[in-house]
């Protein structure tokens, strides 16, 4: 095999720049200042500052409601994704079978994907508004009396219902693209060797999906980590109150509602050493079972 | 045509003239809808009134927003020449000294008289220092008064209630009987422990309820409050209350389609209700009190929003700024001001012009909240001053969803607050620190 190579050692750093600079102007620039404004508690214009030490990230760790939030992040993005990567397989499993339509069932499906997540919170807030919202009467003539932005459990189930329903669509197109490439002769000789559908799912496609289904699962994550915001954000109305957050949002909440920038930045940095860890941790762990090819 | 077009080319150069000795200037705000619009009228009128000088209003979203907006600006070297900061962001503009212009100095070192006198009362020391020299100028200032449903309390025969224990005795079980839910109340931190502390004149914060330094302790796990909210809960629990959550609109719909009967809000939402043509009468009055806690319930004081002149503007350009705040304050100017949005007049000048103009006859409920800022002042009616205070209204606002939402306790939540307030203030003078 032969190896490309650039015969001119400058070549490959000049187009490596343009790169490096975005990464540098809008990750390591403003980490670094997060790092640094960590440890100190600055008067929000600026003009004065006293070094705390580790002060800020002490305060976090005995803070009930850091904590509050951070169990609520943990329940939530585990209820994100799963949900919204079990649907969306199930939903690709079922289309999959489908031939008539095909096309035009799967534009509609990926619709909902070019929906914005602050315009999936609005939509959510007229679905659960509180004297008309459709959804709130239908769950009140089931009997459960809903109150969004009253009760923390219901602004919960409100919050996981629209990141779920926004999230599905991109997990089914992947998931029904990785099933289209399962080959055919697979699929058939499975068909000889186990009469069962649910048995051929779990012992041959699920397996096969894999590589899909791990790429999702990362990016299932970061999503209900982080992209969430717009989602939890319109569905507090302005007000956090009594509403659960998740830890990306208490970083807004307190830095930039509340101009607390040293204890804003020390949440910040933890949560980056946090998103590291769990990279880190998932390629080496889960990377070694999945096998691509 | 000749000679009209020449006359044109004059009349164009002449204002170009002007339009480059004018100096301009902005102001930040967070007026949206309705009051955005009267906001760009007074700009819009300023600027027509003469041509010195031109005032570009930009809307900034909402409070926190445009002060978070403004500090950024400030510390990128890009602040406006005017930024509106609410109540609750007063101790962080004000604390930053050097980030503004003391209004006062901006006035009289620019020839406008200024005498603080000429303000009313409610609004005069909630944007001074501890000395009283006045550093952001009151603009929207209101105060949360008590609106009713007129038609909901002649069915249930009663009047509004002076006290609450006359809520509980008489108006509640009435209303109930008729058919609504009695109360409804926007905005827990403002209405129910800032104006309940200045209404009964009970001290909020040490330190003279903090103007007077930064080593501030918060005074809100007081038996009096405490035993208001135990009443909440107890008419939360009977049916006498209603609770929405602690954004503003969720809780005045209710009153607005007629299922709560008395609701409290804000003496600024007098314009925008009197617009929406409600099926009922509405009219409003005081803030009741606890007879138990006092005989003698004092003044409430403003909240809303003042304008601050940024520092770091050339000599011309805080002319300007001068300026235009003398129009903004002039009787004719606070008084339109006034009747389109309901906000308080904030001179006394400008509240005769609205009594001379009958127009109090007209709308009875319009004074309220003018009427109640200018009741007998105490020692702990001026307001309040406390840093990262919006941080310490989100927590009010959690426990108080949690006592209601039998989470936990009255006591157990008032000791949240009280540490977690503390906390905050603790970490806001460590910010302060030289």
């Amino acid at each position: 095999m032969k190896r490309a190579a650039f015969t001119n050692r400058w070549l490959p750093i000049l187009l490596l720049l343009p790169q490096m600079a975005i990464i540098v102007v809008f990750f390591y620039w403003p980490a670094w200042h997060a790092l640094t404004s960590s440890f100190y508690l600055q008067d929000p214009f600026g003009f004065s500052e006293t070094f705390v030490g580790f002060a800020n990230y002490t305060s976090l760790w005995k803070s009930a409601p850091y904590a509050r939030a951070a169990s609520f992040t943990v329940v939530f993005s585990l209820l994100v994704t799963f949900l919204s990567l079990a649907i969306a397989l199930l939903l690709a499993v079922k289309a999959d079978k489908v031939i008539k339509g095909a096309k035009a069932y799967r534009t509609a499906l990926m619709w909902v994907y070019a929906v914005a997540p602050p315009v999936a919170g609005v939509m959510g807030i007229i679905l659960f508004n509180q004297s008309w919202g459709p959804l709130t009467r239908f769950l009140t003539m089931l009997g459960w009396d809903f109150k969004l932005g009253v009760n923390y459990y219901d602004t919960a189930f409100a919050m996981v219902l629209v990141s779920v329903w926004k999230q599905i669509p991109v997990n089914f197109i992947f998931f029904l693209s990785g099933l289209q490439s399962i080959p055919k002769s697979v699929r058939e000789a499975a068909l000889i060797d186990n009469r069962s559908a649910s048995g051929r799912f779990w012992d041959i496609t699920f397996p096969l999906l894999a590589p899909t289904g791990f790429f999702l699962l990362i990016t299932n994550i970061t999503y209900s980590l982080f992209d969430t915001f717009g989602v939890i954000d319109t569905l507090v109305k302005g007000e956090p109150g009594n509403n659960p957050m998740t830890l990306v949002y208490k970083v807004y909440v307190d830095g930039f509602r509340g101009n607390d920038m040293g204890g804003s930045s020390a949440q910040s940095v933890i949560l980056m050493v946090l998103v590291l860890a769990m990279t880190i941790a998932q390629f080496r762990l889960v990377e070694r079972r999945i096998h691509y090819t | 045509m000749t000679r009209f077009s020449l006359a044109t080319a004059a009349a164009l150069s002449l204002m170009a003239g002007a339009a480059s000795a004018q100096t301009e200037i902005t102001w930040w705000h967070a007026m949206g809808g309705a009051l955005g619009e009267t906001v760009n009228k007074i700009a819009t009128d300023f600027n027509a009134s003469q041509t010195d000088y031109k005032i570009t209003p930009a809307f900034k979203g909402t409070y926190e927003e445009t002060l978070t907006a403004g500090i950024a600006a400030f510390r990128a070297g890009e602040q406006p020449n005017i930024l509106q900061v609410f109540d609750a962001g007063a101790a962080t503009v004000i604390g930053a000294k050097g980030a503004t212009v003391p209004v006062q100095d901006l006035l009289t070192e620019n020839g406008v008289p200024f005498d603080i006198n000429d303000y009313i009362s409610g609004v005069r020391y909630f944007y001074a220092d501890s000395a009283g020299k006045m550093i952001g100028m009151p603009f929207n200032s209101s105060s949360p008064i008590m609106y009713y449903n007129v038609d909901a309390l002649e069915k249930a025969g009663v009047t509004a209630p002076k006290t609450y224990e006359e809520f509980e005795a008489v108006t509640a079980p009435a209303l109930m009987k008729a058919g609504y839910i009695p109360l409804a109340e926007s905005h827990s931190p403002w209405i129910w422990v800032e104006n309940f502390m200045s209404r009964h004149n009970l001290p909020f914060a040490t330190n003279n309820n903090g103007y007077d330094g930064v080593d501030t302790k918060i005074l809100v796990n007081s038996p009096e409050i405490k035993m208001h909210w135990s009443h909440v809960k107890d008419w939360l629990d009977k049916g006498w209350f209603g609770y929405y959550g602690a954004a503003w609109n969720d809780n005045q719909k209710p009153f607005e389609e007629g299922k709560v009967a008395i609701w409290m809000g804000s003496s600024g939402s007098f314009g925008g209700l009197s617009k929406l043509d409600l099926p009922f009468k509405f009219s409003a009055t005081y803030l009741p009190y606890w007879e138990s806690v006092t005989k003698e319930p004092t003044q409430t004081f403003i909240g809303g929003a003042s304008l601050f002149a940024m520092s770091g503007k050339s000599a011309e350009e805080n002319k300007a700024t001068a300026a235009f705040f003398k129009y903004l304050t002039s009787p004719e100017v606070q008084y339109m001001w006034h009747r389109e949005t309901g906000y308080v007049p904030i001179t006394t000048a400008a509240y005769e012009m609205a009594k001379a103009d009958g127009y109090y006859a007209k709308a009875p409920a319009a004074e309220v909240g003018i009427q109640q800022l200018s009741l007998p002042a105490g020692a702990n009616t001026k307001g309040y001053r406390m840093g990262f205070y919006v941080q310490i209204r989100d927590v009010m606002n959690r426990e108080f969803g949690r006592i209601l939402g039998g989470e936990t306790t009255v006591d157990a939540g008032f000791a949240t607050i009280e540490t977690e307030a503390n906390d905050l203030l603790a970490k806001f003078a460590q910010t302060q620190a030289q």
